[in-house]
């Protein structure tokens, strides 16, 4: 079979897994909904823009032309007001920013397995989690306020992209970043920036358990604002790894042989490294550090379909969205709620560890 | 296969030129000052010893080094500053190892070659589907297409590298070490597979570290050292003694191989001249005493031999060693001039080593001049009646050389030289049995009547003692 046809019958299949939870998912909580109602809601929460009017504005003295849109709901399902509610507005932002974050942080996962040609490696290999937590940790022990505006999920994102950037420059010379500085580079940054949290930890007094939580990793507090952001953001960046398929195949036979196979090995580099690390601080910044996901995805999905990036890319966003989903329901509907992290974690390291034993975690 | 095609266009239509290449690793210059020209069509070799910038020659080629200095065209086409794809579509390499350690199938490692001819958003068409096949065809692998590279032995490892190679579509084709880790089979079968490729208009230039497999194979060789080179050209006027011992430091000897009719080279051990003195004369002939003259050679004595046919491969062994040859014309009979030849070096001789040679009328003669020796060593395998053509006049003469003579296997003859070397050498030592006594008196003799090497070896191993 044609890899574009695997690629498509495996994608639509993990399409409706992904639904299926999804449905499920917003049907799971104190108050019980049934699928069909939840999909009901779904529907009439749908709002499509229909028409643009234009206003008039006073930004600074000058008076300037703004677009206002309208919207129309095209369903109107007859649901109880109560459950029309906890779907839309409660359930189904969590739901779906844990599918953006899961199917984030697969694909950075398999973006950077391949990458280092190492199956330990993670999203979070270069740092990128640290430097969000350090920004994160920062903003709610700081007493000041952050320059420009910065929110939480603002200062996560630019501490990530900072951090990434930082260990890239630490491990290139000359136009190039050997795979190995990179990734050594990347472990003494998140050591060094591990003692700056513990820092901000002991002196974080009112504010550490606020900090502990986002730490653990968490999708509660969603608001379809970071749903909308990081929904828009991550499939774009994710087309554009998935453009660079068969450029990750032919670096993992090495960058001697890629540059052989006609590949500019350093710049495809440049390109995965920056936008894996866009990605995956898309994640963090607006979910914490949810460890596991981007480890375990990856390598059970190139066990059921290969090592091929064409498919292995979709295949592996797609299910790490729907397990992102399935551990966050479990994760909200114990008699207390648990940050998703430790669920990840706690279900990851002891499957992983089996596939280990059992030889199947072979190669990238 | 320039040579065959002739001289006349040389260099006007040479698929890699190189000229005056400086490559720098690390501050170290590894290639110093490369100039060569590797015409359309032929298989060369680059040899030389670990670290002369093989390697780095090739991958300079390939586009991965950038040179500090000079120029590389290939196919016309100047490589500095080309985009690696642009690259890829005139020079494929086979690379020396890669981490094939992935599960993808042997059919998706040899399509990943089509990469230079790919855009980013293009698919995977017929012409390329078509590319992919044939080359699997070429090479061999098509019976495993649907196998994991993991699970392919070394040899077929090889020939997946080939054709993902081939898929490449290149004209220039480069080889780091493609037998390098091959056993012997699997060695001839890669190069015999890429003797076609060049025969049907591929270029190949390949780094080769066996000289022999290069030797045979290759149109022409390029013989690198201290990143310089140092020969170039068609096997036989590379690999010389005299350039081998430059560029490798090595003791070799250059012969012809008897059955494939390349050049043969082999190493002697570095260090290979013993310390064992003394004179001591061979009788050989059909191959008979080819190794024994290695190892007295080896062991440090000045060794003649003689009379031997021109043409003997006996003759050629000892040519090789640059031994005091006897010869006589190929199929003639030592006549009496070449029997006082002989017989003037027995004498001199400390010891005289008959191999289990076959006596026929043509060098019964030989047999005859050792009757002067003053210690004589007989070398058995076979009866001397099995290998006697002469008749009872031979069998005589050699059953009266045998009275008289140390008689060893092939394998314990060194052993009795020296022996014999040190009775003859230290008569006073001697005086034990009939045989020491005698040997020791001809050895006295011989001190008074000839030569003053041997009295002077003689006095030299008394001093030593």
């Amino acid at each position: 079979m044609r890899i574009e046809t695997r690629t498509g019958v495996w994608s639509v299949a993990l399409l409706v897994v992904l639904a299926v939870v999804v449905l499920v998912s917003a049907g799971i909580g104190p108050v019980a909904i049934t699928p069909s109602t939840v999909a009901k809601a779904t529907l009439n929460g749908v709002a499509v823009p229909a028409s643009v009017s234009f206003g008039q504005a006073s930004v600074a003295g000058v008076t300037l032309p703004t677009p206002t849109v309208g919207y129309v709901h095209p369903f109107s399902f007859p649901v109880e007001g109560s459950h029309q509610t906890i779907v839309t507005t409660i359930r189904l932002p969590r739901i779906l920013l844990g599918a953006v974050v899961g199917f984030a942080l697969a694909t950075a996962g398999v973006v950077m397995q391949g990458f280092f040609r190492n199956p330990m490696a993670d999203p979070s290999i270069i740092g990128v989690s640290s430097g969000a937590a350090v920004g994160a940790v920062a903003f709610l022990v700081a007493p000041f306020a952050f320059p420009f505006g910065l929110g939480l999920q603002g200062a996560a994102f630019v501490g990530a992209l900072l951090t990434a950037f930082g260990v890239y420059l630490i491990a290139t010379e000359d136009g190039r970043t050997p795979v190995a500085t990179l990734l050594l580079a990347g472990v003494a940054i998140q050591t060094f920036l591990g003692a700056v949290i513990s820092f901000m930890l002991l002196h974080s007094g009112e504010s550490l358990r606020q900090v502990t939580y986002w730490l653990m990793g968490h999708l509660d507090n969603a608001s379809w604002g970071d749903v909308t952001v990081a929904a828009l953001l991550v499939p774009l960046l994710f087309f554009v790894l998935l453009a660079y398929g068969r450029d990750l195949n032919v670096l993992l036979l090495g960058e001697e042989d890629a540059h052989s196979l006609g590949i500019e090995v350093e710049r495809t580099k440049r390109v995965l490294l920056a936008v894996s690390s866009l990605v995956t601080a898309a994640a963090v910044a607006v979910s914490g550090v949810i460890g596991f996901v981007g480890l375990i995805v990856p390598h059970v999905m190139r066990l059921l379909v290969g090592p091929d990036h064409r498919i292995l890319l979709p295949t592996s966003a797609l299910a790490g969205a729907a397990f992102l989903v399935a551990t966050d329901t479990l994760a909200r509907s114990g008699t207390a709620e648990l940050p998703v992290g430790i669920v990840t974690a706690a279900l990851g390291a002891p499957f992983f560890l089996y596939l280990l034993r059992t030889q199947e975690v072979r190669s990238v | 296969m320039s040579r065959r095609n002739g001289s006349g266009e040389t260099g006007k239509d040479a698929a890699i030129r190189v000229d005056d290449l400086v490559v720098e690793l690390g501050g170290v210059s590894v290639l110093d000052g490369v100039d060569a020209t590797v015409e359309r069509g032929t298989f060369v070799g680059l040899v030389g010893p670990n670290g002369a910038g093989k390697s780095t020659l090739l991958r300079s080629v390939s586009g991965l080094l950038r040179p500090a200095r000079g120029s590389i065209v290939v196919d016309g086409v100047s490589i500095a500053g080309r985009s690696s794809k642009a690259v890829s579509r005139l020079v494929a390499t086979v690379p020396q190892n890669t981490s094939l350690s992935f599960d993808f199938d042997v059919r998706e490692t040899v399509a990943m070659g089509r990469s230079p001819h790919l855009g980013r958003f293009e698919r995977f068409g017929d012409d390329d589907e078509r590319a992919v096949s044939e080359a699997m065809a070429r090479t061999d692998v098509s019976q495993f297409a649907d196998r994991s590279v993991t699970a392919v032995s070394g040899g077929e490892r090889q020939r997946v590298l080939l054709a993902r190679a081939l898929a490449q579509d290149a004209p220039v084709l480069l080889l780091d070490e493609p037998t390098a880790s091959l056993d012997i089979n699997h060695q001839v079968r890669t190069l015999e597979l890429v003797r076609d490729l060049v025969a049907s208009g591929k270029t190949v230039v390949a780094a080769i570290h066996d000289l022999n497999l290069a030797a045979h194979y290759c149109d022409e060789l390029l013989l690198l050292g201290d990143g310089q080179v140092l020969a170039s050209g068609d096997p036989e006027s590379v690999l010389t003694e005299a350039n081998l011992e430059t560029a490798f430091d090595a003791n070799a000897v250059v012969s012809r191989h008897p059955v494939t009719g390349s050049v043969y080279v082999t190493a002697l051990p570095e260090n290979h001249r013993g310390d064992r003195e003394g004179r001591v004369h061979v009788v050989g002939g059909g191959g008979s005493a080819a190794r024994l003259l290695y190892l007295l050679d080896a062991a440090g004595y000045d060794v003649s031999v003689g009379a031997l046919n021109e043409g003997d491969s006996d003759t050629e062994t000892a040519r090789s060693l640059g031994l005091d040859t006897v010869t006589v014309p190929p199929f003639a009979a030592v006549d009496a001039e070449t029997q006082t030849a002989v017989e003037s070096r027995v004498r001199d001789a400390d010891v005289t080593v008959v191999a289990d040679v076959e006596i026929g009328d043509g060098n019964r003669a030989n047999l005859d001049a050792v009757r002067a020796a003053r210690s004589l060593v007989l070398v058995e395998e076979r009866p001397f009646a099995e290998r006697n053509y002469a008749g009872a006049a031979a069998a005589e003469t050699y059953a009266e050389l045998r009275e008289r003579a140390t008689v060893v296997s092939p394998s314990r003859v060194v052993g009795a030289v020296a022996a014999a070397v040190d009775e003859a050498q230290n008569p006073t030592d001697a005086g034990r049995n009939s045989d020491a006594t005698r040997s020791a008196q001809s050895s006295q003799s011989s001190h008074s009547s000839h030569s003053s090497q041997s009295s002077q070896s003689s006095r030299s191993s008394d001093h030593r003692s």
